[in-house]
């Protein structure tokens, strides 16, 4: 019985590329925390001139795909621009990855965001931003693509899980159609929870479930 | 590739002795019959002398009389059996409450879950730090409605024994039966039912180097018990079912086949690489130090995840097993590690070992020095733990 993970995910895992820190970096991001088994801290050095990525290195904690996707998301995003850059998606880095089992596929988005989150600190840092957008219910479901469903490998709005979605006076709330004793229900909400609660207004997030 | 699996994960399956096989191998092709009534044919009483012998060895390794041990397809059925079987008969009739362990196994847990959708009230005992019961919150948790405690004898992921015979001892005197789950243990850890008050007792063989799909329930006489799956007359009309004869032959001869002086062999590699694996930074022993399975280590190591420490190992050769949530088919963290009071972190970062007749002395310093490798590796990828 061959593992689930493919030789290139092997590969990137037993030797992950740009590992470590750069100590003068112009930006960096933390996705993730240990509480929910995964994290990645992507660094960059960026020229200002062409706004080009010319370093990146990133850590991992976490499992093999999310060390493989912290890898080949660096090897991707080296020499791009900033807005090249934001524009690799977990699909992209998953299909030069070969693929990943779909119970994998939300640790490896976790790399995804640390390189975009450590792209949007840069852009903040250096006044390339329009305002703040508020968290709107759009917003919201644009954001549930980003949580997995691990049953299927897709996300919950694609596989209709998400049944409703609220946002009133900083508290959000999500109805998943799943009972709450399902399999996945825990690492569902905790998913959501995770993406959510950093926004700069949201202040707390309400996970439902149908049964 | 390494050449030789060295195989550590001995509490989710072992390999099958040789002499067990031989052992089961005449009930294949020789003694194929079922056990028949005494009144049938002949090979039919040669299976039924097989299945009666088998029985009386295993009920005697529980100081049980052979009628009351009762042949299953495994734990989880023996649980599901004890749990459901006793929350059927005395439901109605005494109260719908039963008490476990927050750390049970699942299918004591899940037990427990399913008669709660039934209606029951289920009390959830904590555990101290080291995964024990607190024996004053089981006395204060019963009431008149309780039907059942169910408490293991041992955990299966960080081997803490319990203390059966004083949660025995509190049962027996507030009238509720106790059923305990000793897949883990049985039966290097001796539990003898003349001596502790325990009504129904869990064990499995594939744990002590037996066949798979085969356990049984000891079940003390007059304990209240609904037989739960309807079919034939078998196992004193409480296991409905043809009996898996070779199946238990087998068990009997696992049970024949452990000794007292293997067991102090395992608790000493045991020993050894506790100490060992200790002596990594950030690491600290799950699971009670020194009321622990014969075989079972369990450590965390701070600042790495257990999946990657698996894979690692595993490409050098190594199998162990982790609670981290990344391993886990529900992709939640060991309900065991966070019951003694353990953080996600330290769910997601530990490791169990648990050894078998298979392994050799030397595995303890190779497991030992490719772990401390392996977590160093994984430390300087790591964002945690640098400052």
């Amino acid at each position: 019985m061959p593992l689930p993970y493919t030789e290139t995910v092997m590969e990137h895992f037993r030797h992950p590329r740009n590992v470590g820190r750069i100590e003068d970096a112009d930006a960096k991001a933390v996705e993730g925390s240990p509480a929910c088994g995964d994290m990645v801290a992507v660094y960059l050095k960026v020229d200002p001139k062409d706004l080009r990525i010319t370093d990146i290195k990133f850590e991992s904690y976490g499992c093999a795909s999310n060390i493989a996707t912290g890898s080949i998301i660096t090897e991707m995003a080296k020499g791009k621009t900033l807005d090249e850059a934001k524009r690799i998606t977990w699909k992209q880095a998953s299909e030069t990855l070969g693929g990943l089992p779909p119970i994998k596929v939300h640790c490896s988005i976790l790399a995804v965001d640390g390189l975009r989150a450590a792209i949007e600190n840069y852009e903040e840092r250096h006044g390339l931003v329009k305002e703040r957008k508020p968290t709107t219910v759009e917003f919201v479901r644009k954001r549930l693509k980003r949580v997995m469903n691990p049953m299927t490998g897709l996300d919950v709005v694609r596989t209709k899980l998400v049944k409703e979605v609220e946002v009133t006076d900083g508290t959000v709330r999500v109805v998943l159609d799943l009972p709450e004793d399902h399999q996945f229900a825990a690492a569902i909400r905790e998913d959501i929870v995770e993406k959510l609660e950093p926004r700069w207004d949201v202040e707390r997030v309400i996970v439902e479930f149908t049964e | 590739m390494a050449e030789r699996i060295v195989y550590l994960d001995n509490a989710a399956t072992t390999r099958l002795d040789e002499r067990v096989l031989e052992a089961m191998r005449p009930y294949f092709f020789d003694v194929y019959a079922v056990a028949t009534s005494q009144f049938g044919y002949s090979p039919g009483l040669d299976a039924r002398d097989a299945l009666d012998d088998a029985r009386t060895r295993i009920a005697a390794a529980l100081g049980a009389a052979p009628e009351e041990f009762v042949f299953t397809s495994g734990s989880t059925e023996s649980s599901n059996m004890a749990l459901k079987g006793v929350a059927m008969a005395l439901g109605e009739k005494k109260g719908k409450h039963i008490i476990v362990s927050k750390i049970e196994d699942f299918p004591v847990l899940h037990s427990a879950r399913a008669l709660e959708k039934q209606g029951f009230r289920v009390t959830y005992l904590d555990v101290d730090e080291h995964g024990r019961v607190d024996l004053e919150q089981l006395r204060d948790a019963i009431t008149p409605e309780t039907v059942l405690v169910s408490v293991q004898a041992a955990n299966q992921e960080i081997g803490t024994l319990q203390d059966v015979a004083a949660i025995g001892q509190i049962c027996r005197e507030k009238g509720v039966l106790f059923h305990t789950d000793a897949t883990h243990s049985f039966p290097r850890v001796p539990l003898d039912v003349r001596e502790v008050p325990v009504d129904l007792v869990t064990v499995t063989a594939h744990l002590i180097h037996g066949p798979k799909g085969v356990g049984g329930l000891y079940v003390r006489s007059h304990t209240p018990l609904v037989k739960w799956m309807d079919g034939g007359f078998q196992e004193f009309n409480l296991r409905a079912g043809t009996e898996n004869i070779p199946g238990a032959v087998g068990f009997a001869k696992a049970v024949e086949l452990v000794t007292p002086e293997e067991t102090a062999r395992l608790q000493e590699m045991r020993d050894r690489l506790i100490e060992r694996l200790l002596q990594i930074p950030h690491s600290r022993l799950n699971g009670h130090p020194t009321l622990r399975l014969p075989h079972n280590a369990n450590v965390s190591f701070r600042f790495v995840e257990g999946e990657s420490i698996l894979l690692h190992l595993d490409m050098r050769g190594f199998a162990v097993s982790t609670g981290s949530a990344c391993f886990s088919r529900s992709l939640e963290a060991s309900h065991v590690i966070l019951g003694i009071g353990g953080d996600h972190e330290r769910a997601h970062g530990s490791v169990r070992f648990t050894f078998g007749r298979f392994n050799r002395d030397e595995d303890v310093d190779t497991v030992a020095q490719a772990v401390a490798e392996v977590v160093a590796r994984l430390r300087e990828i790591s964002p945690l733990g640098k400052e």
